[in-house]
């Protein structure tokens, strides 16, 4: 050896950031994927709506607002614990909705189906959309299928858009998040994320792990009720709670601060985690909110939210702060403080 | 969470932190030697609660970081065979080899699957018999005997289109070399627990004798941590250079014995190079004479590998406190968190995002990353 080996200058390789191609991280609801919007679709389709990246667009209308939003629907297995695509679908477009604090009205839906797929099965799934529409208050009122070749697909992919009407004197948006606000979570998070895990390939825990999903418009009216003047919803899907967290300090130019020791994580949820070296703070959820409140409608809007069926769990989480700007901080379990950053791609389960 | 909670008990965590810094005389540079440990340390604020004249020095025990820069171009290059399942543990996909990592390589077609045990592998192979199934067998002592085992069993099983990429590294010889280089400011040692939950820690003693430090095997939990700390930082103290057990719940002196025997048959010691670091002697596994069958390096003689890794980062001497971020001639220019050169800048803890991300006001508060003050 020509050189004294040197171990403190020593750091993990970077991960590659320049893809040419699009990879599996550009869907994971991190910095790829915040990317992949920021430099591709956000120039193309240039306006001012959209430039808001609101889990839906506000659009002004004769005599009011509109929420409008859409999502696909790639999940698999097509049917896990506790639910399937179908009132995924439903539910993840009217929760997009909600969180403008708009009510869902109406849906449009289309269907990629691939060769093969038994009927019995899209029957199941197209019903459970049917059941969770009406439990939602939403009508599907259009829709468009098509069948791709076999191999061409993972069984069937499902589309929703959907709108709804936002109420008078409310304006609530990933900006509004000021100083001092409350952030507020619905309920335990992390749930959605485990139970696909658990039933992929190679995965079988002794507990069975439910899908949290549900529609959370109810939730929100309720919200909406005990004060207008709400200012941040966000449902944390993919990237988690992280993620949401990172995009609202960013939009809003403020730090926000976490209390770990607050976080709601249900005990199978947690050891699964624990056993796959993965933070349920990243883990997407399917019928969670986040709220930021003014302190003074804090106390109000978290006590109504523990009255309704979806909100019993709900907990303050943490605090926005006017330091450290479009960073989120976690204060730890133990009392020392880390930086809780957005992922890049997807979390991986951890070797070490 | 039993024998989790615990383990993270505030009030604990307060009566351990206040021995520290009581105990704490001199400044003393500390290594946790594994990544597992540094994920803790830092998650946990950690580094931030312990006395300033405590260094932490963050070992090499990242398993999928130290792999071979040229390991990784082999594995890519096998990876990318039409006929190839590639099999990997999920963390390894975005380790970068000299063009490209493996996400890259699916995304271009290569059949690519996480799995979470070597044993998954196995499966693959059985239910795919037409596809061969590779492999990536790496990881320190921890990892071993699952990766051992699946082996065994493709042996057992008389799989003839299984096998195993291994590139393990060995945590004894590491700590050997980073004593016996002249630059060297270790004093003491966070013994990694899960390797020695396998090895157990009778490897340690000639260590402990022949270089007069420390060594206290640590694990993971943030009271694990502190504990590992406290012992070390004592025996600092006191003058000893002693093997102290800090993680007796799973850790004995003569480890697994029936793994360390089914290791021994597998494999066999070689010299191995570890990435950012170099070449250290007899500090890695690979399939003995016995299993050269299952063999990927040699099933898949790739040639012509040239390997090469981005010039420009100097995250090493950030990380070594001998030059701040902002005095790399790369930083905010070729260097951004969006498009990272190292680690310090890619990871919300690096020194180089910190510094970048609170750039804005840290004219105003002449404190860069003083997070306690939020």
């Amino acid at each position: 050896m020509t050189e004294p080996l040197n171990f403190e200058g020593w750091v993990c390789p970077m991960p590659l950031r320049d893809h040419p191609n699009v990879i599996m991280g550009h869907g994971g609801g991190g910095k790829l994927s915040a990317e992949l919007v920021e430099h591709l679709f956000l120039p193309a389709f240039k306006n001012e709506t959209l430039a808001h990246l609101g889990d839906s667009a506000v659009l002004p209308v004769a005599g009011g607002r509109l929420a409008f939003s859409t999502d696909s629907y790639v999940v698999r297995p097509l049917f896990f614990p506790g639910g399937n695509i179908g009132d995924l679908a439903v539910n993840g477009t009217v929760n997009d909705i909600a969180m403008s604090g708009g009510q869902p009205l109406y849906l449009s839906t289309g269907f990629i189906i691939e060769e093969g797929m038994p009927l019995d099965q899209l029957g199941v799934i197209v019903d459970t959309m049917g059941a969770a529409a009406r439990a939602a208050g939403v009508s599907l009122v259009t829709g468009d299928t098509k069948v791709v070749d076999k191999g061409h697909g993972d069984g069937v992919y499902i589309n929703t858009s959907g709108f709804g009407l936002i109420p008078d004197g409310v304006d609530i948006h990933p900006a509004n998040a000021r100083p001092g606000d409350v952030v507020i979570i619905s309920g335990e998070i992390g749930t959605h994320g485990i139970a696909i895990m658990s039933v992929r390939e190679g995965l079988e825990f002794e507990t069975v792990i439910e899908t949290d999903s549900a529609p959370l418009n109810g939730l929100v009216s309720e919200m909406l009720n005990v004060s207008p003047h709400i200012h941040v919803l966000r449902d944390p899907t993919r990237g988690g709670v992280a993620s949401s967290l990172n995009e609202i300090a960013k939009a809003s130019k403020v730090g926000i601060v976490l209390q770990e020791r607050q976080l709601p994580v249900a005990q199978a949820v947690h050891s699964a985690c624990e056993l796959l070296g993965m933070d349920p703070i990243y883990v997407a959820n399917e019928g969670k909110l986040i709220a930021i409140v003014p302190p003074d409608i804090a106390e109000a809007v978290l006590a109504c939210m523990q009255q309704h069926p979806l909100g019993r769990r709900a907990v303050i989480i943490g605090q926005v702060t006017g330091q450290h700007p479009g960073i989120v901080v976690s204060k730890t379990g133990i009392g020392g403080t880390r930086v809780v950053d957005m992922q890049i791609g997807e979390q991986l389960p951890r070797i070490c | 969470m039993k024998y989790l909670d615990e383990f993270r008990d505030p009030d604990l965590a307060e009566k351990l932190l206040d021995d520290i810094h009581r105990l704490t005389k001199g400044h003393w540079a500390i290594m946790e030697v594994c990544g597992g440990q540094t994920h803790s340390i830092i998650r946990n604020g950690i580094d931030q609660l312990i006395p300033s004249n405590i260094e932490l020095i963050h070992g090499p025990g990242c398993p999928v970081c130290v792999t071979p820069l040229e390991m990784i171009d082999r594995a890519l290059a096998v990876a990318a065979r039409p006929n190839v399942i590639f099999c990997s543990f999920g963390d390894m996909l975005r380790v970068p080899g000299s063009e490209k990592d493996l996400f890259r390589i699916k995304s271009e077609g290569g059949d690519i699957r996480i799995v979470y045990s070597p044993l998954d592998a196995i499966k693959i192979a059985r239910e795919n018999p037409d596809r061969e199934v590779v492999f990536f067998g790496i990881g320190f002592e921890t990892t071993a005997p699952a990766n051992a085992m699946a082996v065994f069993q493709a042996k057992q099983q008389g799989l003839t289109n299984f096998s195993m990429l291994v590139s393990h590294v060995l945590v004894p010889p590491a700590i050997s070399a980073i004593l016996e280089s002249p630059v060297n400011r270790v004093q003491g040692f966070l013994a990694a627990g899960h390797v020695c939950s396998v090895m157990g820690f009778w490897q340690y003693g000639p260590l402990v004798e022949r270089y007069h430090v420390p060594i206290v095997i640590t694990g993971f939990e943030p009271l694990d941590v502190l504990e590992g700390i406290r012992m070390t930082i004592k025996q600092l103290e006191e003058g000893r250079a002693e093997v102290e057990n800090a993680y007796a719940r799973s850790v004995n002196y003569e480890g697994n014995t029936p793994a360390q025997k089914m290791l021994a048959d597998v494999f066999e010691v070689t010299d191995r190079s570890w990435r950012g670091i170099g070449e250290i002697p007899g500090s890695g596994w690979k399939l003995s004479a016995k299993y050269s069958d299952f063999d990927a390096e040699l099933k898949y003689a790739v040639t012509d590998i040239k390997t090469h890794e981005s010039p420009l980062c100097r995250s090493g001497e950030v990380l070594q406190g001998l030059i701040k971020p902002n005095q790399c001639e790369a930083f905010g220019k070729e260097c951004t968190p969006r498009k990272p050169l190292g680690a310090t800048m890619v990871s919300s803890e690096g020194a180089c995002a910190a510094y970048f991300q609170y750039g804005r006001f840290a004219e105003l508060t002449q404190d860069v990353i003083h997070l306690e003050q939020v």
